[in-house]
């Protein structure tokens, strides 16, 4: 099994004041996947993806990327972050950095690039994501769906291995979206590894690689795009997408 | 002696004199003062436990000291525990201190206004906390702190004309001695009390043009 994944997940559980959110979940992520998480509100969505930068510590279980285990593995977690991108709801932009400066920071601080070489590397992860023109606006100036692509461009600037999304376009009108998704479709197409909790069922029919339905903590049912929307097999996951279709 | 004589030839160079020891004390507290402030102010919102307890409890303490009371402990009490300080440098201390205090209880509020979203990237990102805090908490944070870190910074060149209770000849004393030899004591208050506005009027203006210069569209300070 050595080299086969870049990203497994093994039985993580995880409590907040005695309520179990993860009771046990494991997957497997092959390089350049797509993978789509689904599920209602406070199944604990965004809690396993904190759980596998470890933003949260899982109360039990291991990840490991490229076969390092990076659960408990202390100060050296910063390292392994820097290979795994993060893409939030409310984008997270700094507040107090333009674009460009937003994009190239984390290169200069925490990679040491030398700062002309981290400059044209966020002005080309711009461009990648169509905000070039907007380089030297500050996040208050960007409508949410340029906000969130700046966001993207940040987590490519580090060069990351898997980028983890957690509702990217939730925030945003569908105008918005559309741009966003958009951006994301290429990134999978460009053979990215991206785990996606999106409720987003034309991308997740489109890019997908596989749909993954949790609910109550755990994995209900999982598999490509075609045997979840078209014949899920958990009465679950029918239920759950077809009241997912009516909104 | 006629008052234009007195103004003049007198009081004039005493309070030049006074002047630029008063400009020094508030030159030589505000950078430090700042600098514990933060200290403190991280200590509180960052350290574990203990740290932070003992950045309160030192919060606590200097608030509630009165500041004359420092100095006379500092200059008066601390000899016969066999440590003697010069009187400027007694002063600075206390200044210091207490300066901290209340600096930190401003940045501390900003540090806390930050949200959350912001250490969560910078940390997925890579970013220890300390390097977070260092490029993305604090210059957020300090800029929503000027106007009260300002405040204070107002409030210190006018109480350090308490250095004088411990014999610094700062701008009021520098009047107060000019007045008593001289029996002219509105002409002495009312020009100092001149200069202190003008001190104070300096700051306020050098403020807003620092607020200006690092002001950010959308972070605009709340108040
Ligand atoms: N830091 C925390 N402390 C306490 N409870 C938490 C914490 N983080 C999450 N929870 C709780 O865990 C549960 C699962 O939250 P989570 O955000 O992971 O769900 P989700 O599937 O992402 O939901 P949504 O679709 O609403 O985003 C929620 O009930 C939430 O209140
Ligand atoms: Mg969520």
């Amino acid at each position: 099994m050595t080299g086969e994944y870049i990203l497994r997940v093994e039985d993580i559980h995880k409590k907040f004041n005695d309520r179990e959110i993860l009771r046990g979940i494991s997957f497997n992520v092959k390089k350049g996947a797509t993978i789509v998480f689904i599920g209602p509100s406070g199944t604990g969505k965004s809690t396993l993806l904190r759980c596998i930068n470890q933003l949260t510590e899982p109360d039990r279980g291991k990840v490991f990327l490229d076969d390092e285990e990076i659960t408990g593995c202390g100060s050296r977690i910063s390292g392994y972050r820097q290979r795994i991108g993060m893409v939030f709801q409310n984008f997270n932009l700094f507040d107090h950095l333009t674009a460009v400066e937003n994009v190239e920071i984390a290169p200069i601080k925490v990679r040491k690039m030398k700062k002309e070489e981290a400059h044209a590397k966020a002005m080309e992860e711009l461009h990648r994501v169509g905000m070039a023109d907007w380089a030297h606006h500050y996040p208050a100036e960007l409508s949410g769906g340029q906000a969130q692509r700046v966001s993207i461009a940040r987590c490519l600037a580090m060069d990351p291995e898997v980028i983890l999304f957690d509702e990217p376009t939730s925030a945003l009108d569908p105008e918005l979206t559309r741009e966003v998704l958009e951006v994301m479709k290429d990134l999978a197409r460009s053979g990215m590894t991206m785990l996606v909790v999106s409720h987003e069922m034309g991308f997740a029919r489109s890019v997908a690689t596989e749909i993954i339905f949790m609910e109550g903590g755990r994995i209900v049912e999982q598999g490509s795009p075609l045997e979840i929307m078209n014949n899920p097999k958990h009465p679950r996951t029918r239920e759950f997408l077809g009241r997912i279709e009516h909104t | 002696m006629d008052p234009i004589t007195f103004l003049t030839q007198i009081l004039a160079p005493a309070l030049w004199k006074g002047l630029i020891v008063t400009v020094a004390l508030v030159v030589l507290t505000a950078p430090f003062g700042l600098l514990l402030g933060t200290g403190l102010a991280l200590g509180r919102q960052y350290g574990g436990r203990a740290l932070s307890t003992a950045c309160s409890g030192y919060i606590v303490f200097f608030k509630g000291c009165p500041l004359l009371l420092l100095l006379f402990i500092l200059y008066f009490g601390l000899p016969s525990l066999g440590l003697t300080l010069p009187a400027f440098t007694a002063a600075v201390i206390g200044f210091i201190l207490c300066n901290a205090a209340y600096n930190s209880e401003y940045i501390q509020g900003a540090v806390a206004s930050i949200k959350d979203g912001q250490m969560t990237a910078a940390q997925a990102l890579g970013m220890t906390r300390a390097q977070a805090i260092k490029s993305i908490i604090l210059p957020q944070a300090m800029r929503r702190a000027i106007p009260g870190l300002s405040n204070e910074f107002i409030y210190l060149i006018k109480y350090s004309s308490l250095a004088y209770m411990i014999t610094v000849v700062e701008l009021t004393g520098a009047a107060k001695i000019a007045a008593t030899r001289y029996f002219m004591f509105n002409e002495s208050f009312f020009a100092v009390g001149i200069v202190y506005l003008a001190l104070v009027t300096l700051t306020t203006y050098a403020v807003g043009r620092l607020e200006q210069r690092v002001a950010i569209p959308g972070m605009g300070v709340k108040t």
